[in-house]
């Protein structure tokens, strides 16, 4: 008896799964939503749920098709965010993915979703290696060689910085990359340098601070992520640090002030996007929308990962199929795409878009926008 | 490096082994007492850090009092733990109480994440948290000492005056140390052990809220994992000391922040490197002398 209603339940699955022929695309999103860099994946989670309810549909052969997203948490971990992507292409059959923010996540998940011809698109991976040589991904933010130069142009013309304290953290691929594209730049400007260590997660950087203060120099260059960004700032005045603060767009979450307070006043840093900065006609209407739904100014990881789910749903109905090679393929001819954080135009061979960077510093506690270069 | 450096990293080191000490006495008396290595002693770290922060966030408390509310609820966190997961494997073989021990510390890991969100929150004093004076800075000569600095080893040498006290002054004391040698007997004389076992891990995770608290301060900010690193270092510096003896819990713990603030001040270069060099001290200690530098060898009886 047992099995004829096993038969039966097993004939009506087929019966709908026949019946339905393209029912929802589904999309798979990696972020960081918990572990010491939480701030970046919640964020960009936040942006990709405004997307989602903006355009919750993709039209395929003259059809609305409901678009799902399927999100997990890589918990910061290079291993996590690989598990993330196999998962995701094995189990959920997602046909792109969204994310990871982080770059040491994102050359990790990049690997496997690569090796199973699924594109994926992260929204804040700056690091040039997580792209090249690979035909899967792509991202909707700059890369770190132009943000190295910009903040090497930015320390010695508008800062006036001679000797420069960088803070290198040895576990991330960003951290070191970015250190070296500003080393790189201002050794040939002119300026000198010397570098500290250490790992993520650490909290106490007296020591390196001590040591690196008796070196005076006249700024500091934190090329890591918010929360030791802020903790460094802070152990570095308390030590009596008169100088500047320079950062990437790793700096780039409420965290830093939060946890920062005072200490990370006057800080400058570059990133994506601000919301005064004009970067393209799509920008305003993004941030207005962002300020109904959340009742607070958008921030830059949301932005382009906003960017992201809506570079992914053009492809797919540039495609007009659900053939993750097809939505490769569209992806990479992506050319003048309007983007809240600027134009995305993808260039022959590369999934690395050339686009305008911002300036911010925090003053009074807020992120103020200083200027945006383009490229 | 000229002298005032030296001394400035010396006073670095002192408050960073200062609360590797606290969170390290924890874990010793709860091995000294059960054999067991409570893994989740640095997740309970954590909680008290979220007990102290919603004491004054949510509860509206003035500082000291969510402080000293932090430090009691943390301490029934700890004792309530004790009963629900680990008591019922009293009986059972050593490695089921350690598997479970890991078990609680994903469990209160994962429930700090669903409860408290996994994002980190500020532990700043621009939201009344503590006052802004504990962060002023004391100079002297071409040394600044943080005004926490001196609270944190103003703390820690008193806790450890209490608890010596506890241990070797009064009843219940007497009965943890006895209870230490030999569970059985000691209940055999009438000790209620489950009371005592209780009371050693109130004393124990109490000790750890103190810890988290003053971590806190210093490094402003908490989230899910916040205890993980300190934990983890605690224990390294519970062993080097020679697990289950409190005094070499402190020592261990001031070894261990000496030893990490001095690698990266003699060697820069291998900074990024010093939790490695936590493990290599761990590792040497128990190639040379593996139960640690006051830890008495405990012949098996068999």
């Amino acid at each position: 008896m047992r099995k004829v209603y096993v038969f039966i339940a097993l004939v009506l699955t087929f019966a709908v799964v026949l019946a339905s022929e393209i029912t929802e695309v589904k999309i798979g999103a990696g972020w960081e939503m918990t572990g010491p860099i939480a701030g970046f994946g919640q964020m960009s989670w936040d942006g990709v749920k405004l997307a989602m309810k903006l355009r919750p549909t993709v039209r395929i052969g003259g059809k609305d098709v409901p678009v799902k997203v399927v999100l997990l948490d890589n918990k910061g971990d290079k291993a996590e965010a690989a598990n993330v992507v196999k998962r995701l292409i094995d189990v959920e059959k997602v046909v792109a993915i969204l994310g990871p923010c982080t770059s040491s996540c994102a050359l990790a998940a990049g690997a496997i979703a690569e090796q199973k011809q699924v594109p994926m698109v992260t929204n804040t991976a700056t690091n040039p290696l997580v792209t090249q040589n690979r035909r899967f991904i792509f991202r909707a933010c700059f890369i770190d060689p132009m943000q190295g130069e910009l903040l090497a142009k930015f320390a010695w013309e508008q800062l006036g910085s001679k000797n420069v304290a960088i803070m290198v953290d040895v576990a991330q691929d960003y951290v070191v990359g970015l250190a070296n594209y500003f080393k790189r730049k201002f050794a040939q400007l002119g300026g000198k340098f010397f570098e500290e260590y250490y790992n993520t997660g650490d909290q106490d950087f007296t020591a390196q601070l001590t040591d690196a203060l008796s070196k005076k120099p006249d700024t500091i260059f934190l090329p890591g992520y918010y929360s030791e960004i802020a903790l460094i700032c802070k152990q570095a005045r308390e030590l009596g640090f008169k100088g500047n603060f320079l950062a990437g767009d790793g700096a780039d979450a409420p965290e830093l002030i939060q946890i920062g307070g005072k200490f990370v006043e006057g800080l400058y840093y570059t990133t994506y996007f601000h919301q005064d900065a004009d970067l393209s006609p799509a920008t305003k209407p993004f941030v207005e929308a962002y300020v109904k739904e959340y009742n607070r100014r958008p921030d830059a990881f949301g932005a382009l990962a906003f960017d992201a789910y809506n570079l992914v749903l053009d492809a797919i109905e540039r495609a007009q199929s659900l053939d993750p090679v097809a939505i490769r393929d569209a992806l990479a001819a992506t050319k003048d795409f309007q983007g809240v954080g600027g134009s995305i135009t993808y260039p022959e061979g590369s999934g690395d878009p050339v686009k305008p960077a911002v300036i911010n510093t925090v003053k009074n506690g807020q992120f103020m926008l200083m200027t945006v270069v383009r490229p | 490096m000229n002298f005032a450096g030296f001394l400035q990293h010396l006073v670095n080191a002192f408050s960073l082994g200062g609360i590797y000490a606290l969170i390290a006495i924890g874990y010793t008396m709860v091995y000294g007492i059960l054999r067991l290595i409570n893994f989740a002693h640095g997740d309970i770290f954590t909680y008290g850090i979220y007990f102290a922060f919603y004491g004054v966030i949510l509860f509206l408390m003035p500082w000291w009092a969510a402080f000293i509310f932090s430090i009691f609820v943390t301490a029934f966190l700890g004792a309530f733990i004790e009963r629900i997961a680990y008591r019922p494997l009293r009986n059972a073989p050593r490695i089921s109480a350690l598997i479970t021990a890991i078990g609680v510390s994903f469990f209160l890991e994962n429930f700090a994440i669903v409860v408290f969100g996994g994002r980190a929150k500020s532990f700043n004093p621009q939201t009344g948290i503590y006052p802004t004076s504990f962060l002023n800075m004391i100079d002297i000569g071409d040394v600044k000492i943080p005004v926490l600095t001196f609270i944190t080893i103003g703390i820690v040498v008193l806790a450890l005056l209490l608890l010596m006290w506890i241990v070797y002054k009064t009843k219940i004391g007497m009965a943890m140390r006895a209870i230490s040698k030999d569970i059985p007997t000691t209940k055999l004389m009438g000790v209620n052990a489950d009371r005592v076992i209780s009371f050693t891990f109130m004393l124990g995770s109490g000790l750890a809220a103190i810890g988290g608290i003053l971590w806190a301060m210093k490094y402003p900010q908490v989230y899910p994992y916040t205890g993980m690193i300190p934990g983890l270092k605690a224990f390294i510096a519970a062993v080097v000391g020679g697990i289950g003896s409190i005094q070499g819990a402190m020592i261990g713990g001031f070894i261990l922040g000496i030893s990490e603030i001095m690698i990266v001040a003699f060697v820069p270069s291998l900074a990024g490197y010093r939790d490695a060099f936590a493990y290599a001290i761990l590792l040497f200690v128990l190639l040379v002398k593996p139960t640690g530098i006051l830890g008495v060898e405990v012949s098996e009886k068999v």
